[in-house]
Order: C-alpha cells, then sequence, then structure tokens
C-alpha cells in the first residue's frame, strides 16, 4: 500500500510579501499623531524584525530586494535621508546570511543577543550617516527611545522563524 | 527545445550565493542614493520622488487620522459637558486677571504706535497664513517631520515657518499640490537663530531628535538663564522677528536646552505663514528698477527747433576749428631770440633756516 505524502510548498508571498506588507502597514499605523496623557505613539522600525528572521528561514533573491524597498519605504515616509534604512537593513540582512550556518537551531536566547546586536548595528549605522551627512549627531537618549521598542518586537521574529523554518519540505 | 532540456538543465547555483549577490547590490544602490541625496535643509524644493511619494501616503494616512481626530473631540465634548462648572469657574478666574492686562495691552499699543510715528520706524506689514492639519507624524532621532493636508495649491512654499497655537513648531521643507512636508524644530537637520528676550543675545537652536533642542552659539556672558523666554531673531531673512520659541532650561548633558511651547499640547491645527523672506515685504518692481527709470527721454525736436540746432552746431564747430587753426599757427612759428646783456635767471636761493638748538629748542 502507498502512503501519500503531503507536500508543503510557501511560496514567497506568505513569508516575504505578507509580513513586508504587514510592516508596511504597522508603520503608517503607529505614525498617526495621536497623543494621549502626553505620551505619543511609539516608533519602532518594524522592517528590522524583517531583515533579522528572513535570513534564518532561508537565503532568497527577494527578500533583499523587498528589504531595500521596505527601506526607502521607511526613509520617505518619515521624510529622512534616502537610502540610510534601506543601507541599515541590507547591512543586518547580509551579515545574518553570512552567520546563518552557524545560527540554525540556536537557543531564543542567543537569537534575543543576536537580534540586540543586529538592531545597535543598524542603529550605529544610522546615526553615523546622519552626522556625516548633517554636520550634527543626534541625541543618543533620543536614539534609545526607538531602539528599545525595536528590540521589544522580537517576539515577532521568533514567530517568523518558527513558523516560516523548515516548513518548506523542498528545503530539508 | 524546453528549458529544461536545454544547456542550463543542470545549472545550479547556490540560493546563498545569489541572495549575497543581491544585497551587495542593493548596498551599493543604497549607497550611491545616500551619496545623491542632499540635506533637507540645503534642498530648495522637495525631491520629484519626495513630493510624489507624500502626495501618495497624505490620502492614507489623512484616513486613518481621522477617527483620532474624531475621538479627541468626542473626548473634549465629553469633558466639556462633564467639567463645564469647573471650566466655567477657571475661565472666569482668568477672564478677571486678562482684564487687567489687557487695559495695560491697550495702554502700551498706544504709546508704542506714538513712539514709532516719533521715531518713523518702519514696522514689519502683517503677513498672511493658512491653516492646516498635521496627518502623518514622524518621531524619531533621526528624522522629526509632519504631514500637512496643505501644499502649493495654497501658496505654501519651501521654507515657510509653521506655528501651533502656542508657538513656533518648524518650517516647510516641501510642498506638493496639496500636501506639504513641515521638518520640527527638533529635527536634526533643523537650525534656527533665535534671541533670548531678556538680553537680547543671539543663538542658534540646533534640534538633534531629542524633544528639547539645544542652543548653540550663544553669544555673550551671562547671557542665558533658566526661565528665559526665546524668539526668533529675524537674523538671515529666514523667519519673521519675534516668533514664540520656548523657554530656556539646562539639560542633563550640560547644554542650554529649549522647552518648546509647541510641545505643550498635541500639534493638530498649525498656521503655515506664508513668509519667504523679508524682500517678499517690499516693493520687488521699485527695489530692482534702474536708477534713472524715472528719468523720461526728451520728445523728437520740431523743425523750427532742429534748424536752430544745426545752426548752433555749425557755429560751433566752426569756432572749433578756427581755435585749432591759431593753435596750429602759434605752434608752428620760430621761437623769439634772447635779448642781448640780460643775465639768464637763475633759480633763487632758499631762506636761510633757524638754527636748531641742540637741546630740541627747549628754553
Amino acid at each position: 500500500m502507498r502512503r501519500t505524502i503531503t507536500v508543503r510548498m510557501v511560496g514567497p508571498m506568505q513569508w516575504i510579501g505578507y509580513p513586508a506588507l504587514i510592516a508596511a502597514a504597522a508603520t503608517i499605523l503607529f505614525a498617526i499623531p495621536l497623543r494621549l496623557f502626553g505620551f505619543t505613539l511609539p516608533e519602532p522600525v518594524w522592517p528590522m524584525v524583517l531583515a533579522f528572521a528572513w535570513p534564518l528561514i532561508r537565503p532568497s533573491m527577494l527578500a533583499p530586494v523587498v528589504l531595500f524597498v521596505l527601506g526607502l519605504f521607511l526613509d520617505l515616509f518619515w521624510g529622512g535621508k534616502a537610502g540610510m534604512w534601506a543601507l541599515s537593513l541590507l547591512l543586518i540582512y547580509g551579515a545574518i546570511l553570512l552567520a546563518s550556518k552557524y545560527l540554525a537551531g540556536q537557543a531564543t536566547i542567543v537569537l534575543f543577543a543576536l537580534y540586540v546586536a543586529s538592531t545597535g548595528l543598524a542603529f550605529t549605522v544610522a546615526y553615523f550617516v546622519t552626522r556625516g551627512s548633517l554636520g550634527n549627531a543626534p541625541n543618543l537618549l533620543a536614539i534609545m527611545g526607538q531602539m528599545v521598542p525595536t528590540l521589544l518586537l522580537f517576539p515577532l521574529a521568533g514567530w517568523l522563524i518558527e513558523r516560516f523554518d523548515d516548513a518548506d519540505v523542498r528545503f530539508r | 527545445m524546453a528549458f529544461r532540456d536545454g544547456p542550463f538543465e543542470n545549472l545550479k547555483v547556490p540560493l546563498a550565493w545569489t541572495a549575497a549577490v543581491m544585497v551587495v547590490g542593493g548596498i551599493v544602490a543604497a549607497i550611491m542614493l545616500l551619496l545623491a541625496d542632499r540635506p533637507p535643509a540645503v534642498a530648495d524644493d522637495l525631491q520629484p520622488a519626495q513630493a510624489a511619494f507624500d502626495a501618495a501616503a497624505g490620502a492614507p494616512t489623512g484616513v486613518l487620522a481621522a477617527p483620532v481626530r474624531w475621538s479627541g473631540d468626542a473626548v473634549d465634548f465629553v469633558k466639556g459637558y462633564f467639567f463645564a462648572v469647573s471650566e466655567n469657574r477657571r475661565l472666569r478666574r482668568e477672564l478677571r486677571e486678562m482684564s487687567a492686562w489687557r487695559d495695560d495691552a491697550l495702554a502700551l499699543k498706544n504709546l508704542n504706535e506714538r513712539y514709532e510715528r516719533l521715531l518713523g520706524l518702519q514696522t514689519e506689514p502683517p503677513i498672511e497664513m493658512t491653516t492646516g492639519r498635521a496627518i502623518m507624524d514622524a518621531r524619531g532621532p533621526f528624522a522629526r517631520s509632519r504631514l500637512l493636508n496643505v501644499g502649493a495649491a495654497k501658496g505654501v512654499r519651501v521654507g515657510n515657518p509653521v506655528l501651533s497655537e502656542h508657538g513656533l513648531v518648524g518650517r516647510i521643507a516641501g510642498a506638493s499640490g496639496g500636501y506639504s512636508r513641515m521638518v520640527l524644530l527638533t529635527d536634526v537637520a533643523s537650525r534656527i537663530p533665535v534671541m533670548v528676550e531678556r538680553t537680547d543675545a543671539r543663538a542658534m537652536l540646533t534640534g538633534d531628535g531629542s524633544r528639547s533642542p539645544r542652543l548653540d552659539y550663544v553669544r555673550g556672558q551671562d547671557a542665558v538663564q533658566d526661565g528665559d523666554r526665546i524668539l526668533t531673531s529675524g537674523d538671515g531673512g529666514g523667519f519673521p522677528r519675534g516668533l514664540p520659541v520656548g523657554v530656556v532650561a539646562k539639560g542633563i548633558d550640560g547644554a542650554w536646552r529649549v522647552k518648546l511651547y509647541s510641545d505643550r499640547t498635541a500639534i493638530d491645527y498649525v498656521r503655515v505663514l506664508l513668509f519667504q523672506d523679508f524682500g517678499q515685504l517690499a516693493d520687488q518692481g521699485a527695489l530692482n528698477a534702474p536708477p534713472l527709470s524715472g528719468l523720461k527721454t526728451a520728445p523728437p525736436p520740431t523743425a523750427a527747433q532742429a534748424t536752430v540746432i544745426q545752426d548752433v552746431a555749425t557755429r560751433r564747430a566752426a569756432a572749433a576749428q578756427a581755435a585749432a587753426d591759431r593753435v596750429r599757427a602759434a605752434n608752428a612759428a620760430p621761437p623769439p631770440a634772447p635779448a642781448s646783456g640780460t643775465q639768464p635767471q637763475t633759480a633763487p636761493q632758499p631762506a636761510p633756516q633757524p638754527a636748531v638748538a641742540p637741546d630740541g629748542g627747549r628754553e
């Protein structure tokens, strides 16, 4: 008797397209000028989750292109220096891609430490790009004010890795 | 021949390598974009890509911001209903205090007008403004800007100052048809010339991505202290003089910082001053006219006048010719011979100078 094997295929739209659209939508949503009790909404860098998770799921030709577009979207939407976030996100993606062989199967705490380091690298690049182009260094406390909400998005990155890593049997 | 039957059938490129190539290509493209982009403070107009993006992003962000605005209005309505009595008492108290201030202000205004007339001061004329609403808010450390729902169609241009009901908020960095982008005073690229109201000392208000921008290049010793009011100085002509900015406070980093008046409440409705520079307040035609443009050319002479002019010109030419002939004849004549027995004149001897005493002539 022949047993049928269900082959689960995960297309790029599922693990690249939809998360990218959600990240862009969340960026727009969190840019609403809402102020409650003197506090405004946080402004995390949502695509940082994708720049960290995508190379750990599997290498892809499409992911860097989408990350570049997302970075450009952030620059245009926030009115910053064009290319700054595209460069930061792609540097993170490239660094994780290089180290992905050694990171597969690591504990969550290790991945979180790596996520903190990646976010730190991205913000350092953005800091020096801004300082070099405008001749004025951004305030470190203000940088922490954006970096901490970005770090709090790590559970989303973990979920994305859990959800799509090895989900496609063709890559086993 | 199908593709799978072709020479690329067995060609397998590692996926990681192709991804790495794409990453490198993207990084190179991002660096080229960074090198090509100019800072907002230098750009004289919004780049086309940014303008198109803002116009496209304006509609959805406006829709998303609408429920927030409605809920805010609803909360205000409910608060107004339930706290009407306490609000009424507070307003009555403020009205009593303000009545005295109003009398003082009217007296000072009258006195000021008289002084201005006496001194012949040329005061600035009122500046037109348009009202808009912030529909998107970028609050990051690297860019702090807002998208406004008024644009070039309402006369908004790059460089226009923007005010809330409390004070200066920022300036326009780019304008498309129906939307414009405002760079806040707290943005890293923002630099505004300001002055301390108490001492009239000048300084530069420099944003650094935090909520309270820095005071740089403060001129004079002890020119600033806690609680001083900061106004725009108007230096450089980019902003009108005297717009309220904020209050000075010492930052935790030891630098003088300014708590912005506009930070007191949410920046929702704003006023865009349609002010480019002081040149727009003057009559440009009169300023740029050549110095003698007011003088008109003489009308052409009549026939009789032309005859007289011709006659006078002929006479003058004949007289000039005769004078020239006389000079030429005088130069051609031989010089007269010197008379005998006369001595050649010698140069007169200089009068003897009085002797100077060795002690300098002092007695």
